[in-house]
């Protein structure tokens, strides 16, 4: 903006009109407006972006754990002691409603001010942020034997080690030199082993449950008809059967987990917090744990990818607010996917038919307009519609042609990820059908009499010449279509998405592609994290992270589509006359 | 709307003229033919209208076989028109309509038992702005041959041979027929559009201006390959090009608002015209 403003001003005299009227230069006022117009647009996404970007980043930098020391004769109290340790996350302003009157006079202005400290031990303290008045603070160190450790349950820990002990009364201090090779090893065989369990209860257990579960359906259905005839009898003989076997393949892998889970138990680790509490955990509770205040920039950097991979590739736990976001990276993309595949032949062919073959007319004109008319309706409407539709009408009746055994627990009668993505689709066919008929008509006149000439038909000549040559522009419908169904979540929670999924919609089980399955959705998942999860403060870093990830898988999948565009645009470069 | 340039007919045309210039081509226009059939083409009692516009007003000419036809006339007199009617380009445009006749060997090409598109594959067209697909060198030639469900591979590659022989452009294009064609000139181009119009072996070929957009020396290949070309080909060629016409043509039909003025052999049009408004509008006074 600023070198825009310093451009000299044109010097020459205005002309004058024949009337001797001075023309005044009109235009030049709507320059600046305009100007103004995007330099404000462009400054508030670049703001948002780096604002998502620097707090979404941040959250995964290993940051030091300060001891803080309070005045003795300060009000600021931290669990009755003096001391408390934590990550210092914030230092803003206090709210005057909270100042003493002397704190209000105080010439020291940190007396005003706060610290937020993340304390972790959500188990010890109840809470995990807490406020620290600023000017109470006398002392901040960094010791370097604090640890921070990841566990499955109650969030991350910071502590002084103490020692291990295991089952059998062996004990590790953590004076003897061996300590930390001890610990580390432990960890390394807990986090294999959980592997195991969760190989064992999540895919081979999980695998029977479905079966069981089928069967018990079919078992239902027998048990529940009015008459049986001897092939039905058979039938359930056979079910009955069947679920034996199921039952005598499920215990001993039940057996397994359990003994691995026990397993798991052995070794504890004992520990000692900042009130000086003693406390301890089974080491099979413990996720990944680092010495904050010993790592180098290197090591940092090297925790810093690490809780990155940890957060795109693990499961979340903790009603989501820990652990990582994979499932639902997966299923927004297979749901953009899905989307994709179901929104492109039919925006295509419709377009298609409105622009090659259909006789232009105030009928063509009039479908042309609600189609227009059709991508403003509200999202939430689609959703409506797609439950109605797709969920009630298309699922139900599939479940009663197809699932009858299953009634009255629904198959595809519930929402599911095709149902979400075909809602999405008819929510962005508009977008198709608008660019892709731009498209057709850019192909040029001589092309299509050119191939005409040469004895080829109407299809023949769109499908050879005018299909390849617009496909930049239909791509171009594409990439805007993702972007407006990638991010979309209102509908979703209509038609299929839920908060916390069990399985994959695309697993190892067959049939492997599962439509019917809820699926996890990174939209939700951020409404989810922000709005409904009983400590906000905890969830804003993931909150953030996860936005940063949604933004970033819709850049994705646009610049995978702009890349094929453009592909294409060089191939058909002088295709446009 | 073309350019004015496109538009403006170059004069000056005396047949003596060209036949100085090009000795060899007013032999060639001397040697008898073999035995053809004069009425390759017949348009009869032919009216055409775009909507309530009548634009062909009651047509009657033959065009012989394996001769070179030119269509003269000012711009606007209906020429593309006719031309675009005999491979029935002209059934794209809403509200045409028509009276009469064009018969290709005695058959009508408005028949209702004949399909459009194989009266097309008997007839090649040349456009005034040259159209390659954007695709290959070699996919351009046997387009025509694919879209009939031609895909062996030796007939296809002998088709792209034979047909850029035949335009003239296989020497410049043979190492590269995988190129796209949008890296040639455009005169090549031109001429790899022809080759296309050829590559189906098709009895008649319709140019309308295939050199207006071209220069001189491109024009002059053009020219050398449509002489050779009319030996297997019943050509019809519009042109503005006074001289272009004296060059190539055997016979010249002069249309004027629509209506045929005169038609006879190109030395004739040209040497001493019968019509008056042919005779002003061949030596430059109007056009
Ligand atoms: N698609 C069309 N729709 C309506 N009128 C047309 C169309 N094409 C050409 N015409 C009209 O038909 C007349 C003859 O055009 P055309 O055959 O292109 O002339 P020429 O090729 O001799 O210059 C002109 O008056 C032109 O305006
Ligand atoms: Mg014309």
């Amino acid at each position: 903006m600023s070198t825009v403003l310093e451009e000299p001003r044109p010097v020459a005299r205005p002309p004058r009109a024949a009337n001797n009227a001075p023309v005044k230069p009109v235009g030049e006022v709507y320059v600046w407006v305009t100007a103004m117009g995007l330099a404000i647009g462009l400054f508030m996404i670049l703001f948002l972006l780096g604002l998502i970007a620097y707090n979404g980043i941040g959250v995964f930098w290993p940051r030091n754990v300060a001891v803080v020391e309070f005045r003795e004769d300060g009000p600021t109290r931290f669990m009755g002691g003096t001391r408390t340790m934590g990550v210092i996350t914030l230092e803003q302003a206090r709210d005057v409603r909270d100042l003493t009157p002397e704190q209000m006079e105080s010439p020291h202005p940190a007396n005003r001010r706060e610290k937020q400290l993340f304390l972790g031990n959500r188990d010890a303290f109840g809470q995990a942020f807490a406020f620290f008045n600023a000017g109470d603070i006398v002392d901040v160190s960094y010791p370097k034997n604090v640890i921070r450790a990841e566990r499955m349950e109650w969030g991350d820990a910071l502590f002084f080690p103490v020692r291990i002990e295991d089952s059998a009364g062996n004990v590790v201090s953590v004076d003897d030199a061996d300590f930390d090779t001890e610990l580390k090893r432990l960890v390394r065989e807990v986090v294999s082993r959980r592997t195991q369990i969760s190989r064992i209860e999540r895919h081979q257990i999980g695998r029977i449950n479905l079966q069981m579960r089928d069967l018990e359906l079919e078992e239902r259905f027998y048990q529940r008809l009015d008459e049986r005839s001897a092939a039905d009898e058979a039938a359930l003989a056979a079910v009955r059967e069947r679920m034996a076997d199921l039952q005598a393949e499920y215990q001993p892998l039940a057996d397994r987990a359990g003994e691995l889970r026990a397993k798991q138990r052995e070794h504890t680790l004992v520990y000692e917090v900042i009130t000086g509490q003693q406390r301890s955990m089974p080491v099979g509770d413990l996720v990944s744990y680092y010495y904050p205040n010993q790592l180098s920039v290197l090591g940092k950097t090297r925790h810093f990818f690490a809780h990155i991979w940890d957060f795109l590739s693990g499961h979340p736990r903790e009603a989501n607010t820990e652990g990582g976001i994979f499932p639902a990276i997966f299923g927004t993309f297979v749901m953009t996917l899905i989307m994709s595949i179901a929104v492109m032949p039919f925006g295509v062919m419709a377009a298609i038919y409105l622009r090659e073959y259909a006789k232009q007319g105030p009928l063509v004109r009039s479908v042309r307009i609600a189609i227009n008319n059709l991508a403003g309706v509200p999202s939430i409407v689609f959703g409506i519609f797609g439950l109605g539709f797709f969920v009630y009408f298309v699922g139900g009746t599939i479940d009663q042609l197809f699932y009858p055994k299953g009634l009255p627990t629904p198959t595809f009668g519930t929402g599911g990820i095709l149902w979400a993505s075909l809602t999405l689709a008819l929510m962005t066919v508009p977008v198709v059908i608008v660019a892709t008929e731009e498209a057709l008509a850019a192909v040029s006149r001589g092309i299509r009499e050119g191939s005409l000439a040469c004895g080829a038909s109407k299809w023949q000549t769109i499908q050879h010449l005018v299909l390849p040559a617009s496909a930049p522009g239909i791509l171009t419908g594409l990439v805007l279509a993702m972007a407006r169904g990638a991010g979309e979540v209102a509908p979703l929670m209509l038609v299929g998405v839920v908060a916390l999924a069990p399985n994959l919609p695309i697993d190892g089980m067959f049939p492997f592609i599962h439509l019917e399955r809820k699926f996890m959705h990174l939209g939700f998942h951020i409404y989810d994290l922000g709005f409904q999860s009983p400590d906000s403060e905890a969830a804003k870093p993931m909150v953030f992270a996860t936005t940063l990830v949604l933004i970033l898988v819709v850049i994705v999948l646009n610049l995978t589509a702009i890349m094929v565009r453009n592909h294409l645009r060089k191939k058909y470069a002088a295709g446009t006359f | 709307m073309m350019t004015m340039e496109n538009e403006t007919p170059t004069h000056a045309a005396s047949l003596k003229d060209v036949q100085q210039r090009r000795p060899e081509v007013a032999r060639q226009n001397a040697v008898a033919k073999d035995a053809f059939n004069p009425n390759h083409i017949e348009v009869k009692d032919y009216s055409f209208f775009y909507g309530p516009n009548q634009v062909l007003f009651d047509l009657n000419m033959a065009f012989p076989e394996r001769h070179v036809t030119a269509l003269i006339g000012p711009s606007g007199c209906g020429k593309s028109t006719l031309l675009r009617n005999i491979n029935r380009m002209n059934d794209l445009i809403d509200g045409i309509s028509h009276k009469g006749d064009v018969l290709i060997e005695g058959q009508s090409i408005y028949d209702p038992f004949l399909e459009v598109i194989s009266l097309r594959k008997r007839i090649g067209m040349v456009f005034q702005k040259s159209n390659p697909f954007p695709k290959s060198i070699y996919e351009n030639i046997v387009y025509s041959l694919r879209v009939a469900g031609r895909n062996r591979k030796s007939e296809l590659d002998e088709t792209v041979e034979t047909s850029l022989k035949a335009a003239a452009l296989w020497d410049e294009v043979k190492d590269r027929l995988q190129e796209s064609a949008f890296s040639l000139s455009g005169g090549q181009m031109q001429r790899l559009c022809i080759a296309r119009a050829i590559a189906n072996r098709p009895e008649i070929l319709l140019m309308d201006e295939p050199c207006s957009a071209l220069d001189p020396i491109a024009t002059g290949k053009i020219e050398d390959l449509i002489h050779d070309l009319k030996k297997d080909y019943t050509i019809i060629i519009v042109t503005h090009n006074m001289q272009q016409a004296a060059r190539v043509s055997d016979k010249t039909a002069f249309l004027y608002m629509g209506q045929l003025i005169e038609y006879d052999d190109t030395e004739k049009i040209f040497m001493k015209p019968s019509e008056p408004q042919t005779e002003a509008y061949v030596s430059g006074r109007f056009g």
